[in-house]
């Protein structure tokens, strides 16, 4: 999810780099033709090392912001049953986001420089969870869309060269296909009652299409990083490839419920056996990865906040261990 | 900051009797017992595990893979530990 590869200002120098001889970055490029997997102690370039960084990095720190949306509903979910179902997602994107900070940490760089770079501001997470949740119908279009574009991305990642991604990513993918279907399930029953709750459904289709079809990241014309991460089989698709297959899969179950996707240039080309659709609002989406978002600013305050509030537990459970510890060398 | 950060453990599951543990991932924890929990919860919500190992990542020994041509290379002339490098006289049978 959430690898849309945007940059990220203060990257590191490239001086590591000159010492890299050409015939190391051939032998790399071998082994990722003839799809080696690439292990945390291999040797790579430090320009493959600080792509990875970025993008795993960036998805975790998705995975981690993207509790709030959801987590916005935990005490209004309309039943017993849907409010554990919506624990366990949200229990979910948080081990999401432990397993792939795990991933970045074979890397060499350390989890409290990415979580200081997350709360500076530094470090950059998708666009999609700058947007609010308003609604309980919300929840069930975040699940269907959010969910369904993050395992659009996501599938090809299980196969991406670097070897403690791709297997974050198995485990990951094993547990999203819940997390789609509880959101789908919650459009279902929304569709199926009064007319106050389909429009409720519709309302929030209108609001969450055009920034899922956003998670992609930026259009192949404009996406400086997709060519390099193709030859290095960290991405397998361009950005459009995988939007295009997201769209088609999703407007027909839009369809199913009885729900149009607010976008007048969509329709199947029976030629193309595609659907069509319109210009994506580019100007919106750069000002939300600048800050700009209906909600960046309540995001990261939510998460400083609960990062200083928690600070005493872990100072706790440190001086426990330290006196055990110290009670064990006695 | 980082002198605050929590040990580095990683994680191996036995995902159920009879296999082996694998590795799972890791994970930060102030202490042992707090590790085990931890890995409990992140990596095995779904029945994943019958048994969790543990262990400080800073305790692990490994190879380099920049010499692994000449750590391994010593295995690579002994063939006849291959049951393949004999060849059977013609009507024996069962071997």
């Amino acid at each position: 999810m959430y690898t849309q590869g945007l940059d990220q200002k203060g990257q590191p120098e490239r001086t590591r780099d000159a010492l890299e001889t050409p015939e190391q970055l051939e032998a790399f490029q071998a082994r990722v033709d003839a799809e080696e997997k690439i292990e945390a102690k291999d040797w790579m370039p430090e320009a493959y090392r600080r792509t990875l960084v970025r993008q795993i990095s960036q998805h975790a720190h998705s995975e981690i912001i993207g509790m709030q949306p959801e987590g916005n509903w935990l005490t209004r979910a309309p039943s017993l049953k849907r409010k554990a179902i919506l624990l366990a997602k949200i229990q979910d994107e948080a081990g999401h986001g432990l397993y792939l900070y795990s991933a970045a940490e074979t890397l060499g760089v350390s989890r409290d420089q990415m979580v200081a770079d997350l709360l500076s501001g530094k470090a950059k997470y998708s666009s999609i969870f700058n947007y609010p949740s308003l609604t309980w119908a919300d929840i069930g279009a975040i699940g269907w869309l959010v969910d369904g574009a993050a395992i659009m991305n996501q599938i090809p990642l299980c196969r991406c060269s670097y070897g403690p991604y791709a297997r974050a990513m198995v485990r990951i993918c094993k547990e999203e296909s819940f997390h789609q279907r509880q959101g789908y399930d919650i459009m279902v029953e929304l569709c199926k009652g009064t007319a106050e709750q389909k429009a409720m459904a519709q309302d929030a289709l209108n609001r969450w299409w055009w920034p899922s079809l956003m998670m992609f990241g930026p259009s192949d014309r404009d996406s400086k990083h997709s060519a390099q991460s193709m030859a290095w089989k960290i991405k397998r698709f361009t950005n459009d490839e995988l939007r295009q297959k997201f769209i088609d899969v999703t407007v027909p179950q839009a369809e199913f419920l009885g729900l149009q996707v607010p976008d007048n240039e969509c329709r199947l080309d029976q030629k193309t056996g595609h659907y069509t659709h319109g210009e994506i609002d580019w100007q919106e989406f750069i000002e939300v990865i600048k800050g700009n978002g209906p909600c960046n600013k309540q995001r990261l305050a939510k998460r400083r906040k609960a990062h200083d509030d928690g600070e005493w537990v872990r100072d706790a459970a440190r001086a426990y261990a330290k006196k055990h510890a110290a009670k064990r060398a006695a | 900051m980082s002198d605050k950060e929590w040990p580095l453990y990683e994680v191996f599951i036995r995902s159920k009797s009879g296999l082996s543990h694998r590795h799972a991932g890791s994970i930060h924890a102030a202490d042992d017992q707090m590790a085990l929990d931890a890995a409990r919860d992140t990596y095995t919500r779904r029945q994943e595990g019958v048994s969790i190992w543990v262990v400080r990542s800073s305790e692990i020994v490994a190879s380099d893979p920049a010499e692994s041509a000449a750590f391994f290379e010593p295995a690579e002339d002994k063939i006849y530990r291959h049951p393949t490098f004999y060849e059977m006289p013609e009507g024996v049978e069962n071997l």
